[in-house]
C-alpha cells in the first residue's frame, strides 16, 4: 500500500503536505480505509467492478471473446461479475449452460481451437475438478502435442479458495494443482488493478490461462489510478508485485493472504521489524527472480497460502529459494498455509484453518529469531 | 442390427419384422451370414414408420427407398467415387498393416491402435467433407487423419516420432493433429473429443451469426466408440449440440468392444442410436461395414448440419479386425464373430459391388492396389530417413506466447535468452 503511495508521489502532481497528512493517516488507520483519505484523484473500485469492467472492454474489442458459464447470463453472474454483460451483448456472447462443467470446458476448448477466445467462468473453481481432464489434457497440452498448430486461447475464471462457512468441498485453493501443469498459465489477483490487468492479459493470451479469483475480495474496494482504467490496461503474466517494501523478511502471499500479509507487516512494524511483502499475482509461471532478488536483500522468507500445505505453492517456492539463494538464507524458511484437512464447517474451526494474520506475524518473528521457537504446526 | 437396407430405425421392439424376427439385435455368432449387396433386394414393404415427431432425416431419403423395385437400380456412385473410395480405404488398410509391421520390429512404440475392418465408416464420412470442415477422432486416428488428407509421410513420421511428423513427433499415434486439414486430434482420454468437436461446431455457429461471416457452415465431425456413449460427457454434448442446434455429426463406431470388455455387458440399453432422439436428434443405425450405406447417410446428416438444422446421431455398427492395440492380445473375442466379420470386409464388399455392377475392372483396382503399397513403402522410407527431434525441441511449443516460462534472473524474458531450449530442461 505504502509502495503505492511513493509511486504516486514519484509521479509528482501532489501536494507535499497533503502527502504528508496521508501517510499519516495510513500508518494510523487500516489500509483499507486508508485510500479514502488519499487526495489525489484516484477512484476506489470493486474487484467485482474491476473485473466486470476488464471482461466488459475486452468484449467490446473483440468480437472473438465470448463468455460462458452457468447463470453468466440471465441470472447477471453468480457473484455479479458478469452483470449487464447479457443486456449489452446478447445471449450469443453471453452463454448460460446448462450445469455440465466438463462438457461446456470442452465446448470452450474446442472453440478456442479454432479462433475464438472464450472464457469459461466455473462457480467455483472446486467444479473444475469435473472439468480438469479439460483443462489440461485438451487445454494446457494441446500446443504441445500439435507442435505449436493448435493453440488454445482460453480463459479459465472463477473464484478459488475458502469463503466464509461453505464447508470441505467448496473451499479448496487449487493454485498448486494448476500450477504444476506445464502449457497452463496460472493468476492470482489480488486488488482491482491486478484483476483488471490481469483479466485483460489473460484474454488477450494466445495461451490457456487459469485465472483464480477470490470471492470474499470481490466485494472489497482499492484505489485505482488513471492508468488502470484505461482500456488498454495491461500487467505482463510472470511478474510479482512488491507490495510493500522492507528489509528484514520477505513475505510472499497471492490473492486474499496479500491483504493479510500487509496487515502483519503493518503489525511487524510497530515491533520494529520491516517486511517486505510480495504479491506474486502469477502462480505459473512464478516470478521466481522477484522472490530471489528479496530474499537475498532481506535474508528471510515466509510464504503464506491459503491452499494444503503438502506440494503447495510455498514448497515450489522454498525449493526455488534454497536451490538458487541457500547461501543467502539466515534462517529456514517458515510456510504458512491452510490445515492439512478438509475445510471444516464450523466457525471457529474454520478459522483455524485457514491461515490468520496472527499467524503470520509469528511466523516472521521465528524467522527473524524474535520469539520461541515452535514445532511446525499443521 | 438388421443390415437390410432400413437406414432409419424407430423406437421399435428389438425383434424386427424384416428377416430374421428372432435373432438378437447384436451380431454375434448367431447372426445369419448376409451376402452383400442388399441393395438387390427390394425394400421392406413392411417398413416401419417413425413415430417420433421429431423429423428423421430429410424426405430426400425416403423418397429414394420407396421407389419401386430395387431401391439401388441408379448406382450409388460413379466410376469416380468408386475409386476414390476404394483407394481411400485400401491405403486405410495398407497404412494399418504397415504400422503393425513397423512396431514389431520396434521402428513404433509405445500404444498403438489400428484401426482395421472400420474402413467404411472414416470413407464413407470424411470423403465427403471440404477441407474446412472438421473431424475430432480417439486414439484410433491414424486412418481419419490419412482419409480427411493429411500426407501418409506424414502420418507415419509422427508415428514413428521423427521431426517431420505432422506434430513433429510431439504427440504421437493418438493426437494426430493438423491445422491445414482441420483435424482437431486425436484423443487418449475416451469422450474427450465429444465437447471438443462440439466446440468446435459452436465456432461455426458462431462465426456465422455474431461475427456475420455469411459462408461460415463448417461441419464437424465427432468420431468415437461404443463405450464413450456411456460416458458422461457424451451426454452432456448430445444435450447442448441438440439446445444450440450446433451444425454437428455424432459418428458411433460401434465395434461391440471396448478393449476386452463387450458393449452388452457394458450398457443398459445396447441400442446408441436410440439415445439420440432422447435429446431431441434424430438418432440413426446403419450398418457401417458396407461404405455405400453409410456414405449415403453420412451424406444427408452432413448436409442438415449445414442447413442449420442441428446434430444428428448415427450409430454404425462395424468390427475392429485386429485387437484394442498391438499390445492387446486379443483373447476375449469368439473366433468365429471375427469370422463372421471377415466375411463382411468393407473393401472386399466395394470391390464386389464395383465389379458386379461393371464400374470398375480388376485391372484397374489391382493398379490402384500397388499405388498405395508404393504410397506406404515411400512414406516409411521418408519415415526412416527422418531425423530425430533435436534436443532443444524439448522445450518448444509449451506456449503459444513463449513468454509464459516467466521472467529469468536476469529481469529478462526468458524466452529472450538465446541459450534457453539448450541444455537442461530445467527452466
Amino acid at each position: 500500500m505504502l509502495g503505492i503511495v511513493r509511486r504516486r508521489i514519484a509521479r509528482g502532481g501532489v501536494n507535499a503536505s497533503i502527502v504528508e497528512q496521508s501517510l499519516q493517516k495510513i500508518r494510523n488507520q487500516s489500509l483499507i480505509y486508508a485510500s479514502r483519505s488519499y487526495s489525489s484523484a484516484s477512484k476506489e473500485m470493486t474487484v467485482r467492478d474491476a473485473l466486470n469492467s476488464a471482461l466488459d472492454e475486452e468484449m467490446s474489442a473483440d468480437p472473438k471473446v465470448f463468455v460462458m458459464g452457468e447463470e453468466v447470463g440471465e441470472y447477471q453472474g453468480a457473484y455479479k461479475i458478469t452483470k449487464g454483460l447479457l443486456d449489452k451483448y446478447g445471449p450469443e456472447r453471453v452463454v448460460d449452460t446448462p450445469i455440465t462443467e466438463a462438457g461446456f470446458a470442452g465446448i470452450g476448448v474446442g472453440a478456442a481451437y479454432h479462433g475464438l477466445r472464450p472464457v469459461v467462468e466455473f462457480m467455483t473453481f472446486n467444479f473444475s475438478m469435473q472439468a480438469i481432464d479439460h483443462i489440461i489434457n485438451s487445454a494446457a497440452k494441446s500446443n504441445y502435442m500439435s507442435a505449436g498448430q493448435i493453440s488454445v486461447p482460453i480463459v479459465f475464471r472463477g473464484p478459488n479458495g475458502a469463503a466464509a462457512g461453505v464447508g470441505a468441498q467448496h473451499s479448496q485453493c487449487y493454485a498448486a494443482w494448476f500450477g504444476a501443469c506445464p502449457g497452463l498459465k496460472v493468476l492470482a489477483p489480488y486488488s482491482s488493478e491486478d484483476a483488471r490487468g490481469l483479466l485483460k492479459a489473460a484474454i488477450r493470451d494466445p495461451d490457456p490461462v487459469v485465472f483464480l479469483e477470490n470471492e470474499l475480495l470481490y466485494g472489497e474496494s482499492f484505489p485505482v489510478s488513471a492508468e488502470v482504467l484505461d482500456s488498454s490496461f495491461c500487467l505482463p503474466i510472470g511478474k510479482a508485485k512488491i507490495e510493500r517494501e522492507g528489509k528484514d523478511v520477505t513475505i510472499t502471499a497471492f490473492s486474499k493472504m496479500v491483504g493479510y500479509a500487509l496487515k502483519a507487516a503493518e503489525i511487524l512494524a510497530k515491533e520494529g521489524i520491516s517486511a517486505e511483502v510480495i504479491n506474486l499475482r502469477s502462480i505459473r509461471p512464478l516470478d521466481r527472480s522477484t522472490i530471489n532478488a528479496s530474499v537475498r536483500k532481506t535474508n528471510r522468507l515466509v510464504t503464506v497460502e491459503e491452499g494444503f500445505p503438502q506440494h503447495g505453492v510455498g514448497a515450489e517456492i522454498c525449493a526455488s529459494v534454497v536451490e538458487e539463494s541457500f547461501e543467502y538464507l539466515d534462517a529456514p524458511v517458515e510456510r504458512i498455509a491452510g490445515a492439512d484437512v478438509p475445510m471444516p464447517y464450523a466457525a471457529n474451526l474454520e478459522r483455524m484453518a485457514v491461515p490468520q494474520i496472527e499467524d503470520i506475524v509469528r511466523a516472521a518473528k521465528r524467522a527473524c529469531y524474535r520469539s520461541v521457537p515452535l514445532a511446525a504446526t499443521a | 442390427m438388421s443390415s437390410a437396407f432400413s437406414a432409419i430405425n424407430t423406437i421399435q421392439p428389438l425383434h424386427r419384422t424384416i428377416d430374421n424376427p428372432s435373432v438378437s439385435p447384436f451380431l454375434g455368432s448367431t447372426h445369419k451370414l448376409r451376402s452383400f449387396p442388399a441393395c438387390n433386394r427390394a425394400p421392406s414393404a413392411s417398413w416401419i414408420r417413425r413415430r417420433f415427431s421429431i423429423v428423421a432425416v430429410s424426405d430426400v431419403v425416403k423418397q429414394q427407398k420407396t421407389k419401386s423395385g430395387s431401391s439401388l437400380s441408379n448406382l450409388l456412385i460413379t466410376k469416380e467415387e468408386g475409386l476414390e473410395l476404394y483407394e481411400d480405404m485400401v491405403l486405410g488398410r495398407s497404412f494399418e498393416d504397415m504400422c503393425a509391421q513397423m512396431y514389431y520390429r520396434g521402428k513404433m512404440f509405445g500404444f498403438v491402435h489400428l484401426y482395421n475392418g472400420q474402413e467404411a465408416v472414416s470413407t464413407g464420412f470424411i470423403k465427403l467433407l471440404t477441407k474446412e470442415d472438421c473431424i475430432v477422432s480417439t486414439y484410433r486416428d491414424h486412418v481419419h487423419a490419412l482419409s480427411k488428407g493429411v500426407p501418409a509421410r506424414q502420418v507415419m513420421s509422427e508415428l514413428f516420432g521423427k521431426t517431420t511428423g505432422c506434430c513433429r513427433g510431439q504427440g504421437g499415434s493418438m493426437h494426430m493433429f493438423s491445422e491445414e486439414y482441420n483435424v482437431l486430434g486425436g484423443f487418449a482420454f475416451i469422450g474427450e473429443g465429444i465437447p471438443v468437436s462440439t466446440g468446435a461446431a459452436f465456432t461455426s455457429k458462431y462465426r456465422r451469426e455474431v461475427l456475420k461471416e455469411a459462408n461460415s457452415d463448417q461441419v464437424t465431425l465427432a468420431f468415437f466408440g461404443d463405450g464413450t456413449c456411456n460416458n458422461g460427457q457424451f451426454f452432456e454434448c448430445l444435450n447442448m449440440a441438440a439446445l444450440w442446434k450446433l451444425p454437428i455429426v455424432f459418428v458411433v463406431e460401434n465395434n461391440l468392444w471396448a478393449i476386452g470388455m463387450s458393449h452388452l455387458r457394458a450398457t443398459s440399453d445396447p441400442e446408441i442410436w436410440k439415445k439420440g432422439p432422447a435429446f431431441g436428434m434424430p438418432g440413426v443405425h446403419i450398418d457401417g461395414m458396407d461404405v455405400l450405406k453409410v456414405r449415403e447417410v453420412a451424406k444427408e446428416a452432413v448436409e442438415r448440419a449445414r442447413r442449420g438444422e442441428g446434430p444428428t446421431l448415427i450409430e454404425c455398427e462395424t468390427y475392429r479386425f485386429r485387437g484394442h492395440s498391438l499390445a492387446d492380445p486379443d483373447e476375449l473375442r469368439d473366433p468365429a464373430e471375427k469370422a463372421h466379420y471377415a466375411t463382411r470386409d468393407p473393401i472386399a464388399a466395394l470391390k464386389k459391388y464395383m465389379i458386379e455392377n461393371k464400374l470398375v475392372n480388376e485391372a484397374e483396382l489391382k493398379a490402384i492396389d500397388k499405388k498405395i503399397d508404393e504410397v506406404v513403402e515411400d512414406a516409411v522410407e521418408f519415415a526412416d530417413a527422418s531425423p530425430h527431434p533435436v534436443r532443444s525441441q524439448l522445450l518448444e511449443n509449451v506456449f503459444a506466447d513463449p513468454k509464459g516460462f516467466g521472467i529469468g534472473p536476469d529481469g529478462r524474458y526468458r524466452c529472450e535468452d538465446p541459450k534457453f531450449t539448450e541444455g537442461t530442461a530445467h527452466v
